[in-house]
Formats: structure tokens, C-alpha cells, sequence
């Protein structure tokens, strides 16, 4: 027994060591992780999954988001601009929106990015911009579609053994959106499964909801279009679950968790309102001058910390920065910079 | 018409598909201690906006004062929203849509040059008595009410509603039906829903009337937000796994489930000539394979093309009459058949509807473990064509020295037919070396091999 113990205990501590030698190496800003994940995703998608996907609508809408995000960042000027927020976008809009024809995914694609520089209100952009593109395809575009079912069950299955791999290591309060949201909805649904007596494979099913997952981890998590505060990020978070349940299992309508989300963006200017906080930016360049790592909980509370280039050079909360993104925490970045109000 | 190295299609070779399991949505409820296998079902599911029409087909073959039937429904349907449907609809959807095998033959290679061409060109082709309903009736004790009775066709209906399901079970009990094991516990969500019950159940007199031995479909046309098919019932009463084929008609595009994976099935594949006679075979043993490899967690299409035209076609296409026999509800009677689709039409017709009725032919093999939930289903936008189609090439019959071109041809043709052995092996899990002796391709390698053989004999 207490051999087993050690043995847990090295491995343990070997895991962290891992982990940090992992996070010294790869790159400060979490999107670049994201992307690769999301590459894989997409990656699995095609070659292991019937997407119906045409490698030529990824290409256009690749092309017509990276270039409308280039075109914006330079006509409005906008320092320390990064397209990677586009590629994330790009990567989002790719594995969730399907159309029977080619010129829907370049169009959502530059309309998406282009929102993010109009549809602001106070001095933010509101909408997650691949939430923002899918749902205004499905309402305004024909031969547009969303599959929900299409990334079966094994897949799931590795997404929660990665994402559990957070909880081992000590990382899950970086994604407490995350599983504030997975709390909620799979409550919700495992509430319903039994009140109704169904067995319980129905919610082992809803568990193994590819699509579930990849809402939860990759678009709710968007630390740019949720409240700054942390209290109320996670309010939100259990208000989407909420009406993403009553789309899907009392109005019996489809892509509720998108259409949930769509729907709360009033939710989240009011409570930016109520409860006002620091901002959240990404870090797209090592800290420099200070020296100190940001911690988590830094970064979690959204403590002020003030990194790097001096604040009067930081970029203009009000004006139109280059802060368009479709998921990693808020914390997931690590770093936080004050966007100043 | 595109240029083609093939002439045209010679023949569709239709799969007979009634030899393949099916599954039922609702389950079979014995009335005598026979042996009842719900083994094949086939449902029509007809979708616009709220409004549904499903059509149920029993494959039931045993004696008809066993049959009796149990399928929850959204609502209490009144007695005008149940009608008997006409079993050859199914059969012509069946037909129309069914996995096909098509034959081209190769030009003469000393002719022309063969092109790496469009293998098919676009030519379009056109493609009961009722009687008295009873006063409710209410059952306190069990909590089941007897929303209403009917007798409709040869069926007596009648639509329940109950608060418990072990109430419901007594009641079905105490009314002569006899229960599947586990039925309280299948029937418990649906009661916890709200849903009610249609139960039918055949009137002998009527049916010994009518002289047909068959049981003819039961349609029912409702408007839910629900659009679903309930399955677990019939899992009940199943051994193994269960096939279900339902013909989904839309207006805008193809249907896929949204709590399970939908794919598509193989197609545009090569097959070995022999295997121009035991297409259904082939096709079964593929379905069992594909089925198998995932682990019957998916749900297949099978078929998804607008109804107006269809290329190759696999059965002339269904007339407004047997569309609104299926249940296509907006191709209103207002509107003359004739102007839908013209009287006189050309054996192949031009496209006689105006895009508005898209069908989704969807297999699904299913067990209780990898289906727990009952199907949801979503109308895509997606509007592209899909067909299973198998190809048959016939080589052309030819000689090494007949002209330059003859013998590369001819290699041509056996690569290809080596590529045909191994795909057919990987599609059904068949020995590799017997599709090879089949088609000779053993024997013939040999030859060529041994080419002093030819020499000096």
C-alpha cells in the first residue's frame, strides 16, 4: 500500500514536472495551443469522421477570415495585432458549419471577423464571432446546417480524458467556465433522466456528446465575450446551460447549446455592467520587463497586473482591439493584462 | 450529353430489399403465447415545419387476432388523424430509393482512346371505414384513461393516457394483452411525458371481410415540435440487433439525426462482374460489415435525392397521387395531380415537381445498448444529391493484337478488376481468394505468367 502510495506520489510530482518543463516550452499564448488542438479536432473530423467538408470551403474560409482580419487590424491602426484570433475562428467555423455549397464559408467567415470590429458595445465586441457567423448562417443563409451528432462517442471519450488530465494536474481552475457550464447542463440533464426513469445510459449518451464538449472547452470558455468578472462569468455560464436546456428539451428545437449562447449576449452586457472588472487581454509576447509569473489566480480573479510594455502604451479598451476569439479560459493565457477602462 | 468512353446504362439491378431486418417503433403485444419476432420494420416520416405524417408498416406475419401494436404519440389523436395507408407506397419508395447497382459497357478500345471520363451523364428522369368513437371512459384506480376508441380499417384503436406506467401495463393486462418483460420500465418515460398511447389491435371480423391477409399500414398525422421516432419500445420484443429503414420525405433537405452519428454509406464502388446476380447479397453482407465497424452507434443514409428527377433510377418516380398517399401533405389537392406532373408523361419524364419534395432513405441497425435514446431528427439545408450506387464495367471483348491500343487496355482491365476483387473483400469481409477464383482472376494471372504455355499449346 504504501509503496503504491510512492509510487503515486512520484508520478505525480514526475507529472508536474512535465508539465511545467511543457508550459515553459511552449509558446505564452494560449491560442496558439488551442489552435493546434483544434486542428486536430478538425483533422479527426475529416479524415476519421464522414464530415461532409469540402477541403475547398476550409481554404476559402480560412482566406476570407484571415484576410478581412488583416484588412481590419490595419485600417484601424490596431497595435500588437494578431490574426490568430481569426485563425481560431476559422478553425471554429470549419468544424461546426456545414453548407451544401462554397460560397457560404468565406462569407461567414469575413462577416464573422468583420463583426468584431462593428458589433461592439463599450468599446468590446459582444459576440463570440464563430457563435456570432453559425447562427446568423443557419438564420439568413440557404443550404446551411449544423450536425450535432456527427463526432460520435470515442472521440468524447479522449476530449474528457485530456480534459480530466486538468483536474490530475492541477490545472482545472483554469477552465472553471468550463465545468460551471458542464455542471449545469449535464445537472439539468441527469435531473431529467431521472425524473422521467430513464435508464441511466440515456445520460452515459449525453456525456458522450462530442459537441458538448467541444461548446464547453473551446466557445463558452471565450474569455472576450463572457463577463470579466469572475462571479458573473460563472453566473453566465450556468444561465447558458439553463437556456441551452429549455432549447433542446422543453421547446425540442436544435443546436440549443449555439443558439443559447447566442441568446445570452444581452446577459452579458448587463452583468458587465452590474459588476464591473478588469478586462481580459491576450498576450501575444513573453513578459519582458516584470519578470514575475502571473499566477493563476491572478489571472482567475482578474487581478490587476500590469506586465511588459508600459500601460499608456497598452491598447485603447474603447477602441478597436484585436480581441476577437472563440474559446480558451480566461486563464488558459496565463498572463493578464489590464485593458485599462 | 457528356462525352463517355462507357455506353449507357444497360441496367439497374434492384436490391431486394425485403429480404433485409427491419425494426418497429412501437412493440407487438401478444395476445396468445406465440412466438413473436419483431424483426422488420419499415416507416414513412413526413415532415413539414410542426406538421408530421408517419405511416408504420408491420412486417407482422403471424396470426391476426395476436397482433397488437403499442406506439406513444404526442398527443390524443382524434379519429380523423388515423388513417390506413396503402402498403405499396412503401414498396415504391422502397424501390425508388433502394441501394442499386448499375452497368455500363466499355467502348471498343481500338475506336477511340479512353478518356478518364464522367461515367454517368445528367439525364433527368421524371421521375377506410370507420366507425362510431366511444365516450371516454377512465380507470381511477390504474390511472389510465381511455381517451378515445376507434375502429379504423381493420385495426380497433384506442388512444390512453396514463399517470403510471405500472398502471398502464395492469391495464393492457387486464385487457387480454400480453406484455413483453420490462415493459412498465419502457413505457415509464413516455408516461412521465405526457405522451399518449396508441394501441391497436386487429378486428377479425372486419379483416376476415376484407379477405386480405395482410395487415395494412397504420398513419397517423399530428403536429409536434417533436420530430422523433420512438424506438425503445421495440427493443423489446427484439433478439440481437434490429433494422429500421425510414423514408423521410421534407421540402427542404436531407434528414439526419442529431443524437447520433449519421454517415453515409459506401457508393460509386466497382464490383466484380460475377456479382451481377447476387447484388443483394453483396449488399447485405457490406451493410453487416459497415454496420459492425461501427459498432451499430450510427445511423445510415442510404439515399437523399429531390423526387422530381433521379439518375440512374432505380424505379420510376412516385406519382403526386402515391405522394400524398405516402403523406406529402402540401402537394395540395387544390392543385390538379396533371399540373404537378404532366399527364402524359415520357417513359423517362422531365422533372414534374418543382423541387419540393426531398427524400432521406435512412438504415439504422440498432441494439438497446448502442441506441438508448429514441431517434431526433433535423432537417438540414443540405440540398446535394446522394445515391448507394455499386458499378458493373463490362470489359470490352478484345484481343492483345488487335489493334495498339487492345493490349494496354487489356492491362487496363485486369488491374482494375484486381482493384474490384480486393475492394469487394474489404467492403464484405469475403475471402479474397475465393472472389479472385470467381473471377478467375487466378487462373488467368497464371496464364499470363506462363505465357510459353500459350506458345506451344
Amino acid at each position: 500500500m504504501e509503496l503504491m502510495a510512492i509510487a503515486v506520489t512520484t508520478a505525480a510530482s514526475r507529472m508536474h514536472g512535465s508539465v511545467a518543463w511543457l508550459r515553459a516550452k511552449l509558446p505564452r499564448d494560449a491560442r496558439v495551443a488551442q489552435i493546434l488542438f483544434l486542428a486536430a479536432l478538425l483533422g479527426t473530423g475529416v479524415f476519421a469522421r464522414d464530415f461532409s467538408l469540402r477541403w475547398e470551403q476550409m481554404a476559402l474560409a480560412f482566406l476570407a477570415g484571415l484576410a478581412t482580419q488583416a484588412l481590419a487590424l490595419r485600417t484601424l491602426r490596431v497595435p500588437n495585432g494578431s490574426i490568430l484570433s481569426a485563425v481560431v475562428t476559422c478553425f471554429g467555423l470549419s468544424i461546426l458549419l456545414r453548407a451544401d455549397s462554397l460560397w457560404v464559408h468565406p462569407l461567414v467567415a469575413a462577416l464573422a471577423m468583420a463583426s468584431k470590429f462593428t458589433l461592439r458595445v463599450r468599446g468590446r465586441h459582444v459576440f463570440n464571432p464563430a457563435n456570432l457567423g453559425v447562427v446568423g448562417a443557419l438564420c439568413l443563409l440557404p443550404g446551411t446546417w449544423v450536425s450535432a451528432g456527427q463526432w460520435g462517442h470515442d472521440l468524447a471519450a479522449a476530449v474528457w480524458f485530456v480534459m480530466l488530465g486538468t483536474v490530475v494536474t492541477g490545472q482545472a481552475h483554469r477552465w472553471a467556465v468550463s465545468w460551471m457550464f458542464l455542471a449545469c447542463y449535464l445537472g439539468l440533464v441527469a435531473t431529467r433522466v431521472l425524473l422521467l426513469g430513464q435508464p441511466v445510459t440515456v445520460f452515459l449518451h449525453h456525456l458522450g456528446n462530442g459537441a458538448l464538449l467541444l461548446f464547453a472547452f473551446f466557445m463558452i470558455s471565450d474569455p472576450m465575450t463572457t463577463p470579466s468578472h469572475r462571479g458573473a462569468r460563472l453566473f453566465h455560464a450556468a444561465l447558458v446551460a439553463g437556456v441551452a436546456f429549455l432549447w433542446q428539451f422543453v421547446l425540442f428545437r436544435t443546436n440549443g447549446l449555439l443558439w443559447a449562447l447566442f441568446l445570452c449576449v444581452p446577459a452579458v452586457v448587463l452583468l458587465d455592467r452590474l459588476f464591473p472588472a478588469e478586462r481580459f487581454q491576450w498576450v501575444t509576447r513573453p513578459d519582458a520587463a516584470s519578470g514575475r509569473e502571473p499566477s493563476p489566480r491572478d489571472a482567475a480573479q482578474g487581478t490587476r497586473y500590469v506586465s511588459g510594455t508600459p500601460r499608456p502604451s497598452l491598447r485603447d479598451a474603447h477602441g478597436p482591439e484585436d480581441s476577437a476569439h472563440d474559446g480558451t479560459t480566461p486563464a488558459q493565457a496565463g498572463t493578464l493584462r489590464p485593458a485599462g477602462r | 450529353m457528356i462525352p463517355s468512353i462507357f455506353r449507357w446504362l444497360i441496367a439497374i439491378v434492384l436490391l431486394a430489399v425485403a429480404a433485409t431486418t427491419q425494426a418497429f417503433c412501437g412493440f407487438y403485444v401478444g395476445r396468445a403465447d406465440t412466438k413473436l419476432f419483431n424483426s422488420a420494420s419499415k416507416v414513412i416520416i413526413v415532415r413539414d415545419d410542426t406538421r408530421t405524417v408517419i405511416s408504420m408498416l408491420n412486417d407482422y406475419s403471424g396470426d391476426p387476432k395476436e397482433f397488437a401494436l403499442v406506439v406513444p404519440v404526442p398527443q390524443v389523436l382524434s379519429q380523423d388523424q388515423i388513417h390506413i395507408g396503402d402498403a405499396a407506397v412503401f414498396d415504391r419508395l422502397d424501390a425508388f430509393s433502394a441501394p442499386r447497382l448499375a452497368e455500363y459497357y466499355d467502348e471498343d478500345p481500338c475506336e477511340r482512346r479512353p478518356e478518364i471520363g464522367e461515367m454517368l451523364s445528367m439525364r433527368k428522369f421524371s421521375a377506410p371505414a370507420m366507425a362510431s368513437a366511444v365516450a371516454p371512459r377512465s380507470d381511477a384506480a390504474l390511472g389510465v384513461t381511455v381517451e378515445a376508441t376507434y375502429t379504423v380499417g381493420e385495426y380497433d384503436i384506442a388512444i390512453l393516457s396514463a399517470a403510471q406506467s405500472n398502471g398502464l401495463e395492469t391495464w393492457l393486462t387486464a385487457n387480454g394483452y400480453r406484455l413483453p418483460a420490462g415493459a412498465a420500465k419502457a413505457l415509464q418515460p413516455y408516461v412521465r411525458q405526457e405522451m399518449k398511447f396508441f394501441v391497436a389491435r386487429v378486428n377479425l371480423d372486419i379483416h376476415a371481410n376484407a379477405g386480405s391477409t395482410m395487415l395494412r399500414p397504420l398513419q397517423f398525422a399530428f403536429e409536434s415540435p417533436k420530430f422523433m421516432l420512438p424506438i425503445r419500445l421495440g427493443m423489446l420484443n427484439s433478439r440481437g440487433p434490429q433494422d429500421l429503414i425510414a423514408f423521410v420525405l421534407t421540402r427542404k433537405g436531407r434528414v439526419e439525426t442529431t443524437n447520433y452519428r449519421t454517415v453515409r454509406m459506401p457508393s460509386g464502388v466497382e464490383l466484380p462482374l460475377f456479382t451481377r446476380n447476387q447484388f443483394g447479397e453483396v449488399y447485405r453482407a457490406l451493410f453487416d460489415r459497415t454496420a459492425s465497424a461501427e459498432d451499430h452507434r450510427v445511423v445510415f443514409t442510404e439515399y437523399f435525392w429531390d423526387m422530381s428527377w433521379c439518375d440512374p433510377c432505380a424505379d420510376t418516380p412516385l406519382t403526386p397521387d402515391e405522394l400524398r398517399k405516402a403523406g406529402v401533405f402540401w402537394l395540395g389537392s387544390a392543385e390538379p395531380a396533371s399540373r404537378a406532373f404532366p399527364r402524359r408523361r415520357p417513359p423517362v419524364a422531365a422533372a414534374p415537381i418543382d423541387g419540393s419534395v426531398m427524400l432521406t432513405r435512412l438504415h439504422v441497425r440498432y441494439t438497446p445498448e448502442t441506441f438508448p435514446e429514441d431517434l431526433v431528427f433535423q432537417e438540414t439545408g443540405d440540398r446535394r444529391t446522394f445515391q448507394t450506387r455499386f458499378v458493373l464495367r463490362h470489359p470490352f471483348p478484345t484481343t492483345p493484337n488487335a489493334c495498339p491500343m487492345a493490349a494496354s487496355y487489356l492491362r487496363e482491365v485486369r488491374a482494375r478488376e484486381e482493384e474490384q476483387a480486393t475492394r469487394l473483400a474489404t467492403l464484405t469481409g469475403w475471402e479474397l481468394r475465393d472472389i479472385r477464383s470467381k473471377m478467375s482472376l487466378a487462373t488467368r494471372g497464371q496464364n499470363e505468367r506462363n505465357w510459353w504455355r500459350r506458345l506451344w499449346n
